[in-house]
């Protein structure tokens, strides 16, 4: 079916408003997007790790949620969410369900790239037929902006905090897409907050109706551990996209597929220079770290670009596919 | 009609499985409980049961999935041991405030370290205030009755909490002992359908389940959630009595042997109790006024029962396999005193520990037990009252 902004923004919200997320908080509108990839008739349960997301939106005795929703732990959504798909299909065999469920697993970066790490990975190797969205917001941000191994290099957390002999956080962050792109799922996507939010309605929708494990992974910025202007949320996720830190691609049934590749390659500066977490990079004689900064950003963007087929270097367009061939 | 089969206490507590025939089940191996989900997923590959088997990658991730399979509407169940059990401890405490009347069957093995993969039970003490009920049997017969038991306890509307039924590793697990089986049809009549009021699945109505909860109303989840485990000791003998009726074994909150009239008592818990028995049997024929009270249900731990049960005895030797490091006394050390202490009654109770890692305990070693309990009673003198049994120097 073609796409229709129109359709999909007056699908019915199915997180509430007057739940407790910052205003301006990257997460939430990730969430609230990735919801609008349900069919209206569908119903879905949620689980959730411990998170901002999960301790803003289900305090007792209140729910943002209209669809059935479960928090369980912090290290553990993927495997819960699995025993809920599991429980479905058992229940659907022995004719007590009549509807039609969907599964979707949020969980932080933290709650994803690390601690639950573990019940990730094996939930998509028995390839549950669920979702599971990482709102990557590159921190701990729960508990106060601690480092994970999502953390961009040299960002200042509490746990790496800039100081006289150190520049933030020493290492570059884990690519999770890839990873569970090898655990050979049928559906991993990576995108971010951008213009009308297509690219993330379409994949979360594709996510959910693939049928078995799906991974999205979808840059969330914080206002509150970056440090920017919340207004300034839609351009530091069209920086990070143009300056290819954060690639938008899939990997379908295997095959990489770049959606989008920028005209014009922008500087890291620009994506950097928009939040106070790397402020510390542009003093005087720090230039070495934003040069090492790009040369990481360049080399992981070299190899995504091999993969998804195209042509190596910044020249001329190659043979990337656009899955949904829009601007974005 | 009952089935006689020999079985040892995994088989036994996987042909229980087999007959409730679960939705859920989520597992991980080790020993000595991986032979549960092993039998279970062949009666699963043979299409004896409809289970949906969830191999996950660790006993975390087994009551994780079990919690969600619980709370999504199915009937859910996991199986594990010392490790395992230590692993699902988060998620242990999670399972019981979320109200989940997921069965456990574990098979006792003490915790590392030094690693071992014998007996005691360091894992299941170390949770005994996790909020799950705990059951636990002296042998394979216990063990088979216990779990046809276990949902009919669990998911009772006034308790719904998660219950833990609980054998010794090899000892019973691995021992193949006669046994009377219930026919399929009586076990599943006897079970039931399960039907839950609230979750995930539920159409009519969604539901959110495991919110933040701020001090306001934190503290009064906790308490009601005790009340449901408090009327768990009602409703495990109403099932107990039902089930007298279609197997003609009876159970109770614990089992007497030998004590209304014994002057010298000992509290035992599991396997041992048999040894215990034959002990008893053997002083008894000498003249020596000796009994056992052996647990069933420890948590709740019935204390008003058990002090009214000990109170002719004048010494008593409550038996740990477990060490609390608190240098006092063990945890059912800790518990009958307690339950002593609020009756009003001052026995001398002397706590032992005993049968760590799977040190074996034979007659003898109760014998002495009872020996010291006589002693003391005659000498006036109680000595150290916190004891190691059969130490090697
Ligand atoms: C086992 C465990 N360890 C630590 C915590 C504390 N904790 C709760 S949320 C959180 C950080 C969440 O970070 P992330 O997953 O990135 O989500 P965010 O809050 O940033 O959206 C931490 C450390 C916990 N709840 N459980
Ligand atoms: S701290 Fe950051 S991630 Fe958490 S709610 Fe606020 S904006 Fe969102
Ligand atoms: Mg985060």
């Amino acid at each position: 079916m073609a796409y229709n902004f129109k359709e999909v923004m007056n699908k019915t919200e199915r997180l509430a408003p007057g739940h407790r997320m910052c205003a301006g908080c990257g997460g939430t509108i990730a969430v609230r997007n990735v919801l609008r990839g349900l069919r209206d008739e569908d119903k879905a349960v949620i689980t959730c790790a411990t998170s901002c997301l999960e301790v803003s939106t289900f305090m007792y005795p209140h729910t943002a949620w209209t669809d059935s929703f479960i928090h369980n732990a912090f290290e553990n959504a993927a495997a819960t969410c699995s025993g809920v798909q599991t429980a479905y299909s058992i229940l659907k065999k022995k004719g007590r369900i009549d509807d039609t469920y969907k599964f979707i697993a949020f969980g932080g970066d933290g709650g994803t790239y690390d601690i639950g790490f573990q019940s990730l990975s094996a939930a998509m190797e028995r390839n549950h037929d669920m979702v599971y969205v990482c709102y990557d917001n590159g921190a701990y941000m729960n508990t106060g902006i601690q480092r994970s191994s999502a953390t961009p290099m040299y960002a200042d957390t509490t746990t790496t905090p800039v100081g006289t002999v150190s520049n933030g956080k020493p290492q570059y962050r884990k690519d999770l897409a890839a990873i569970i792109a090898d655990h050979n799922v049928p559906y991993v996507a990576q995108t971010t907050l951008l213009k009308n939010m297509r690219d993330l309605h379409e994949k979360a929708e594709k996510a959910i109706y693939t049928p078995g494990a799906a991974f999205l992974n979808v840059m969330a910025p914080c206002p509150r551990g970056w440090i920017y202007e919340t207004a300034e949320i839609m351009e530091i996720c069209r920086l990070a996209v143009d300056t290819c830190y954060w690639p938008i691609f899939e990997v379908i049934e295997g095959k990489w597929v770049l959606n989008y590749r920028p005209k014009n390659k922008l500087p890291i500066e620009r994506f950097l220079k928009k939040q106070g977490r790397f402020r510390h990079l542009f003093k005087k004689g720090h230039e070495h770290l934003i040069a090492h900064f790009q040369a990481e950003v360049d080399k992981r963007w070299e190899a995504l670009l091999v993969k998804c087929g195209g042509v190596g270097g910044t020249g001329g367009i190659g043979t990337l596919s656009h899955s949904t061939s829009q601007e974005i | 009609m009952s089935i006689r089969e020999r079985l040892s206490g995994n088989e036994a507590v996987a042909n229980a499985m087999r007959q409730i025939n679960p939705d859920v089940m989520s597992a991980f191996p080790i020993t000595p409980s991986t032979e549960i989900p092993f039998i279970f997923s062949s009666f699963a590959a043979n299409g004896e049961v409809d289970t949906e088997f969830i191999p996950v990658e660790s006993e975390h991730s087994a009551l994780s999935a079990a919690i969600g399979a619980q709370a999504a509407g199915a009937r859910s169940l996991t199986a594990t041991s010392s490790c395992g059990l230590a692993l699902m401890w988060e998620m242990l405490y999670v399972a019981a405030s979320n109200r989940l009347p997921i069965a456990l069957a574990l098979v006792n093995r003490t915790l590392s370290g030094p690693i071992n993969i014998n007996c005691d039970h360091s894992d299941s003490m170390g949770a005994r205030d996790s909020g799950w009920i705990q059951i636990y049997s002296e042998n394979n017969q216990e063990v088979y009755d216990n779990f046809v038991q276990a949902y009919r306890i669990a998911e009772h509307p006034s308790v719904r909490l998660p219950i833990m039924i609980c054998q010794d590793g090899f000892i019973t697990s691995a021992a193949v002992e006669n046994i009377e089986l219930l026919e399929d049809k009586e076990v599943k009549e006897f079970v039931g359908e399960y039907c839950p009021e609230n979750y995930l699945l539920n159409s009519r109505q969604s539901q959110s389940i495991g919110p933040y909860a701020v001090s306001a109303y934190c503290m009064e989840a906790k308490r009601a959630q005790l009340e449901a485990l408090k009327n768990a000791k009602q409703v495990v003998l109403e099932v107990a009595e039902e089930f007298a009726g279609i197997s003609g074994r009876s159970y109770g909150l614990f089992e007497e042997y030998r004590l209304a009239d014994a002057d010298y008592a000992m509290v035992i818990i599991g396997s041992a109790a048999g040894t215990a028995k034959d002990a008893i049997d053997q002083l008894r024929a000498d003249g020596q006024k000796v009994g056992m009270l052996k647990i069933r249900l420890f948590r709740p731990f019935p204390g008003e029962e058990i002090a009214a049960a000990l109170k002719n005895a004048r010494v008593i030797a409550c038996m740990d396999r477990t060490e609390s490091f608190n240098s006092q006394c063990g945890p059912l050390g800790a518990e009958v005193k307690n339950a002593l202490y609020n009756a009003g009654q001052a026995p001398v109770v002397i706590n032992y520990v005993y049968g760590l890692g799977g040190r074996d305990v034979a007659v003898e070693n109760i014998a002495s037990v009872y020996a010291d309990l006589i002693g003391i009673d005659k000498t006036k003198d109680a000595g150290e009252k916190y004891r190691y049994l059969s130490l090697r120097d």
